[in-house]
């Protein structure tokens, strides 16, 4: 069995309205093992929902090909559905139909036999803590509580692989964990698992591979650990301070030992290389100019400031 | 095609249709009943009409039932799905051709089609019997016309559907179907529309029209009517047209 699940090739998509058009997908090329959580990680706008699209054979592509199995989505898209389940980002689950219909019916379209249905169907209820509201319309549920039924309902025809897009987006942290949970179990009962987020902690703690996308391209794609020591070697002081002003930032730039500065409305980010006397030096230069201190952070780096390092900007930005 | 994804869907339509069935019989029902009374029973009571009025406007109630009937059962579903739910991705991701989706929903319209024309026909009979004179000229070109009112009707629901937002539905409403049933020969022969050309060749444009006239060519021949070959002409022309008008627009839906 091919080791890669999914390999995308140059893969390009154009959204043409009337006067305008959106690049959403710019030469993306990667590849999915089989077996493991692939995360896309990116902000919103990135091209996440449109990749998702295009291997899940709903968005055509406007150039490029996408093989699931070695068999090329958009030739063969009846035979890609029978393989893939997805999770969208938003809640679409059949309102006329009570909470366990919505399970039995998605497995009667994929022609599952009505002994395992039954099985299946009351089972995944149990494992998503759903079983005591089984009989209820799917109206009054809480959205963290839709997320759980929806990847019950994807998970009743056996897929090879799992496509979850911005699957906690909205939750508690609580709900959250549930779902994150939820995630690693079916990974290791042996679901690929392909997910979008644009939670950085989602992404490193889930993931096997992230690819870090932004504007229709990839970025980097590696695991989490190797993406963090892309990041000069060294750590981050985080500064949130009133009043920047430009001399202070020109001062900054002498300390020997910051590596980068990246500036934000309130917000100083500097990378450094992680000698201890550069917090010094940086207190002394606030002391010095008698700026308001908020708050000052002074960390090992995250998949957050990897981005941050490669874009020059937020993972909210723009949310 | 799958058939047996096809027959799961089906099967899911029919539960939801059942569950509602009440509603859907009440909102079947209620506006012909309410006409056949004015102008079945009421106004000839009274001595406004004549008697036999009801002959010339019974082909029509038929029509315009079956026609309502039709077009909600794809339209109103198809713009919340793609316009808000999206509950219909479920079935779109299942192992089906998008076509075959959209076989389903145009299947389901003719159903509910023909299950208006099933409730209705028996209200006009029940009220107006004494007055009412109907004499099926044949029974092959009546089960023609029930199944091209019913394709007609799924289809242009269709196309509404695809086209217009949940929210710009009652406008639709007014702007379109209103008109079409008001000026679709259901309370006037179009042959009588002499006295105003225009709107006589205008209203051409209506499909609603074929269908009443060509109910009115098989069930009360004694009134003018077109001749049922244009009808028939009429009801094959629309189909062709809004069969390629909804897969335009189903599929614009579906994929982005
Ligand atoms: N149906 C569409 N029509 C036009 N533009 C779209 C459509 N869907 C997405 N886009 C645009 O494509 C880009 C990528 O969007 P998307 O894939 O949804 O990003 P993400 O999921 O990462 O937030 C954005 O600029 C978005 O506005
Ligand atoms: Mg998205």
């Amino acid at each position: 069995m091919n080791e890669n699940i999914l390999e995308v090739v140059n893969l390009r998509k154009i959204y043409n309205h009337r006067n305008d058009s959106v690049v959403a997908l710019d030469d993306v090329s990667f590849k999915v093992k089989r077996g493991e959580i692939f995360g896309l990680l990116g902000p919103n706008g990135a091209g996440k929902t449109t990749t998702i699209g295009v291997l899940t054979t709903k968005t055509i592509p406007s150039g490029g090909k996408a093989f699931l199995g070695g068999i090329e989505v958009a030739k063969n898209p009846l035979e890609i559905k029978k393989r893939i389940a997805i999770v969208p980002q938003n809640y679409n689950l059949d309102r006329g139909l009570s909470v366990r219909d919505n399970l039995i019916f998605h497995a009667k379209y994929f022609g599952v036999s009505k002994e395992e249905r039954e099985q299946r169907a009351d089972y995944l209820l149990e494992e998503m803590d759903l079983y005591g509201r089984r009989n209820d319309q799917v109206l009054n549920f809480s959205d963290g509580m839709k997320r759980r039924l929806m990847i019950a309902r994807a998970l009743m025809h056996d897929p090879e692989i799992i496509f979850l897009d911005e699957a906690t987006i909205g939750l508690d942290p609580e709900a959250r964990l549930l779902i994150w949970r939820k995630i690693k179990e079916l990974n290791n009962k042996g679901v690929t698992v392909f997910l979008t987020t644009h939670y950085m902690e989602e992404a490193d703690r889930l993931c096997d591979h992230v690819a870090i996308m932004d504007k229709g391209k990839i970025l980097v794609l590696d695991s989490p650990d190797q993406l963090k020591s892309m990041l000069p070697d060294g750590n981050i002081i985080e500064l949130r301070l009133e009043n920047i002003n430009d001399e202070f930032l020109s001062s900054l730039e002498g300390i020997k030992g910051i590596k980068k500065i990246e500036t934000g409305i309130d917000v100083i980010k500097l990378f450094t290389d992680g000698k201890d006397n550069i917090v010094q030096e940086v207190f002394g230069l606030v002391f010095k100019f008698k700026l308001p201190v908020l708050a000052i952070q002074h960390y090992s780096p995250t998949l957050e400031d990897l981005f941050i390092y490669l874009t020059g900007k937020g993972l909210h930005s723009g949310d | 095609m799958n058939t047996q994804t096809f027959f799961a869907i089906m099967q899911r339509d029919f539960k939801v249709l059942l569950k509602e069935f009440d509603e859907f019989v009440i909102r079947v029902a209620v506006q012909p009943t309410l006409f056949v009374l004015v102008f079945g029973l009421v106004l000839p009571k009274i001595g406004e009409i004549p008697q036999g009025y009801i002959n010339l406007i019974a082909p029509g109630i038929l029509g315009m039932s079956m026609l309502t009937a039709g077009v909600f059962s794809t339209a109103i579903p198809l713009a919340w799905d793609f316009g808000a739910t999206r509950e219909i991705e479920d079935r779109l991701f299942a192992p089906i051709s998008v076509r075959a989706v959209l076989l389903e929903k145009i299947v389901m319209g003719m159903i509910q089609a023909w299950l208006a024309g099933g409730i209705v026909f028996p209200i006009i009979y029940l009220f107006t019997r004494q007055n009412l004179n109907i004499q099926v000229q044949s029974y092959f070109f009546l089960l023609l016309i029930l199944f091209l009112t019913g394709i007609i009707s799924a289809l242009f629901g269709m196309v509404l559907g695809t086209t217009f937002e949940p929210i710009k539905f009652s406008l639709m409403f007014s702007f379109i179907v209103i008109p079409m049933i008001f000026l679709g020969a259901a309370y006037y022969s179009w042959d009588s529309l002499k006295a105003i050309p225009w709107l006589k060749w205008v209203t051409l444009v209506n499909p609603l029209l074929y269908v009443n006239e060509g109910f009115r060519a098989i069930l009360t021949p004694q009134i003018s009517h077109i001749r049922l070959e244009y009808s028939l002409i009429g009801l094959i022309v629309s189909s062709i047209v809004f069969t390629i008008m909804a897969i335009k627009g189903f599929e614009r839906r579906v994929y982005n």
